[in-house]
């Protein structure tokens, strides 16, 4: 993290007159951006200017949307801060749900828009939008500069604020006449933030009532989201679950905070996480929530969540703690700080009772799938994934079934390792979350595995990957439903399935079209050889797996229960 | 129950629609909200009065605290407070009722301050108790209009009331 006030020394001069385009080219470079996303238009024609040979690799996308995504994914796989562009009116409303994606998962995002003249706004000149007021309630913060002199402090401190804390998406909105306006930057730039205040180091006292607290539990579960990964907290969060002995469960979100291949490892917890963790979270005395905010798809029913648990919850946020669950033991501030202190204070207990019958819930009930279907299953295709790049590729993901599938039978390893949408739930994330992971990471192989509706809402962002040459792999589980809708109307509305299919193209020969590969797999028998081909690609791939229409997710907490109330368990047992 | 939350802002565009949106997104129900100028230039307090069970209301602080330009906000609950409502009301008052309602006003500490062939606008400002109650001995002669500027509020530094 950047320190407020630390202005590097302006390698152009102290007193050169610039334009508010040069300066928030400057700026950014002085931020350490090197990859930037974003689409062109009227009133950044300024700004694009100045990027025209600035060192900063570009990506153009071809809809806002995209562009958003892909600099949200590009800050998840690396760490970093991403950065997008668009202009006035049009191109600002194209980045709103790729913000309240961000903004949902707490991405550090810096958007920048370009705004009409000072002297228009509120006439309804062309192509104006009040983007500020659209992206208030997306945004951690946003603002618009409307003095020159106040630009160059105003980009830092959108970094800074995207980066700290709970991070999220920052919006600066800048007028194209403040952008062509000259001005000398003198002197550092300051920060001048007196409402932003972040406590990091966790209260002394809450931590050690916590450690003890571990250390009387007999049944505890770690409880991860994805606060851990965003803190660079995994390792520390290891050396916890070993010190003390603990169980852990991750989110959607936490999963690759801890390695899904060790024992302790209960996956996924919530409305399709595995029955083992729910039954963990119900049966534990101990709750201790890390990065993670009680999300409803989590906590299924809230009145009996871990109902035998003191709960105690370490988060940036303050405002998290105790929002949906009320919370024994809170603990305000950074993981990697408080999971250390926690190790530290917390000693090695075997609760070998706890372990056993863990154990034998996973023995019981582990994710499955009918293995002698003669149709393609989809848990099929992503086992041989996993299986073939031996746990290690980047994964992104669509939303619905195919998202939930990815999580449960790709085992993660590593932090950062799964991209996926998890608050806003968006579809069209996969492809350009790819897209953006890939930049990030150049030498990973990174793989979206998409659902055919989900990929039919960004598709067009192939050309995007095809003109930048990268070797991305997109998966299309296609049962040719939007499954996740059509799963719920079979069990819930009688199997009326209403508008949740559309008619398909063959994405073999739209990816082709687009200058990508395209292949079609369509016997079980051929989904390995299938895998094999699309990892060895070069090219970015676009495979379409002709899954069975009819699968659904199991197992599976319905709407209104608790989260050891699971559907599906005796299918999933009858597979054994 | 009533809280009375006060916040310090700075001034700056656009902070009074993060806080109203902010509200209006969490489906927090806001009792009155007053903004002024404070001392300082660069900052202004917002005053509001929020009804919820604690919970809420802790939310509402917290969430309050995390828009970037609050720079603090602080809960008045349990503590003692001299909060006040100013009121401009104006009832119809003939002539024959006018003594009636003079007196009135004395009782309330109330102030004329605008007299009409028909009607008389007064001023009125107290707790918001004071403030109903005043309303309410109005109400006989027929209310015309009112507008009252919601609460504002100060912790106390003595334990008594002067
Ligand atoms: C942008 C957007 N619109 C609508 C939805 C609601 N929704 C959730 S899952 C889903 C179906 C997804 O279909 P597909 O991408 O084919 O995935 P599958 O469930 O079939 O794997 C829909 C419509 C959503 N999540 N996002
Ligand atoms: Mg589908």
């Amino acid at each position: 993290m950047k320190s407020p006030s630390a202005a590097p020394a302006d390698s152009a001069g102290q007193s050169a007159v610039k334009t508010g385009a040069q300066i928030i080219v400057d700026e950014l470079i002085a931020q350490g951006v090197d990859t930037m996303f974003g689409y062109t238009g009227g009133v950044v024609l300024p700004l694009f200017d100045r990027l025209y040979d600035a060192p900063i690799n570009f990506i153009v996308p071809r809809h806002e949307q995209g562009g958003c995504h892909m600099a949200d994914a590009y800050a998840r796989a690396s760490g970093k801060v991403g950065v997008v562009v668009a202009t006035s009116g049009p191109g600002a409303c194209n980045l709103v749900t790729g913000l309240a994606n961000a903004m949902m998962d707490s991405v550090p995002l810096v958007a920048l828009t370009g705004q009409v003249r000072t002297e228009l706004i509120g006439n309804d000149a062309f192509q104006e939008a009040d983007t500020t007021g659209i992206t208030r309630p997306v945004t951690k913060y946003n603002c618009i500069v409307k003095d020159v002199r106040d630009l160059a402090r105003t980009i830092r401190e959108a970094f800074y604020i995207a980066s700290t804390g709970r991070p999220g998406p920052v919006l600066i909105d800048v007028p194209v006449d403040v952008a062509v306006t000259g001005h000398t930057v003198e002197g550092p730039v300051k920060m001048s933030l007196p409402g932003y205040r972040i406590r990091t180091k966790g209260h002394a006292r809450q931590i050690s009532t916590a450690a003890r607290a571990i250390n009387k539990s007999d049944r505890p579960v770690l409880y991860v989201g994805g606060g851990v990964i965003a803190a660079n907290a995994s390792e520390e969060l290891r050396a916890l679950a070993e010190t003390a002995h603990l169980p852990v469960t991750m989110t959607l979100l936490g999963l690759g905070s801890y390695d899904q291949t060790r024992a302790e490892s209960l996956d996924m917890l919530g409305m399709h996480g595995s029955a083992y963790a729910n039954y963990a979270v119900q049966e534990c005395d101990l709750l201790i929530a890390v990065g993670a905010r009680f999300d409803d798809r989590v906590t299924g029913k809230v009145t009996t969540f871990a109902p035998n648990a003191r709960i105690v919850h370490i988060d940036i946020d303050p405002a998290s703690i105790s929002k949906n669950v009320g919370v024994d033991i809170p603990v305000v501030g950074d993981a990697k700080i408080i999971l250390t202190e926690l190790a530290k204070q917390t000693e090695y207990r075997q609760r070998k009772e706890w372990f056993d019958k863990i154990a034998e819930w996973k023995e019981k009930f582990p994710f499955r799938y009918e293995q002698k279907s003669p149709g393609i299953k989809p848990q099929y295709v992503i086992s041989e994934i996993w299986r073939q790049t031996a746990g290690d590729a980047i994964i992104t993901t669509g939303v619905g079934q195919n998202q939930m599938w990815a999580a449960q039978f790709y085992k993660f390893n590593r932090p950062r390792q799964l991209i996926s949408s998890g608050g806003l739930g968006t579809m069209g994330f996969g492809l350009p979350a790819a897209i953006g992971a890939q930049i990030a990471r150049p030498d990973e192989m990174v793989i979206d595995i998409d659902g055919d509706h989900s990929f039919n809402m960004t598709m067009t962002e192939l050309a995007t990957a095809v003109e930048h040459k990268l070797p991305i792999k997109v998966c299309i589980l296609n049962n040719g439903y939007m499954g996740m809708v059509r799963q719920w109307q079979e069990l819930f509305y009688g199997k009326r399935y209403s508008k949740s299919y559309l008619k398909n193209p063959d994405y073999a020969v739209l990816a082709r079209a687009l200058g990508a590969v395209g292949l079609t797999v369509d016997k079980k028998e051929d989904v390995s050889k299938g895998v094999e081909k699309m990892l060895a690609e070069k090219k970015p791939c676009v495979v379409d797996f002709r899954i069975d229409r009819e699968e659904n997710v199991w197992p599976m907490v319905p709407a209104g229960k608790s989260i050891s109330e699971m559907d599906g368990l005796d299918i999933l047992e009858s597979m054994g | 129950m009533k809280h009375i939350i006060s916040a310090l802002v700075e001034n700056k565009p656009g902070v009074l629609a993060h806080v109203a949106g902010m509200f209006a997104a969490r489906a927090f129900n806001i009792d009155s909200l007053v903004v002024g100028r404070t001392e300082e230039p660069q900052l202004s307090r917002m005053t509001i009065v929020v009804i919820g069970d604690d919970r809420v209301v802790e939310q509402v602080r917290k969430q309050l605290a995390r828009i970037v330009p609050v720079v603090k906000v602080q809960d008045f609950v349990g503590q003692p407070v001299v909060a006040r409502d100013l009121m401009l009301i104006s009832i119809s008052a003939p002539p024959e009722k006018r003594a009636e309602i003079f007196s009135l006003i004395e009782i309330f500490r109330g102030k004329v301050v605008d007299i009409g062939p028909k009607t008389l606008m007064l001023e009125i400002s107290g707790p918001e108790s004071k403030i109903e109650a005043f309303i309410n001995v109005c109400r006989p002669y027929g209310i015309k209009s009112l507008a009252r500027t919601g609460t504002i509020a100060m912790p106390r530094q003595a334990r008594v009331e002067p």
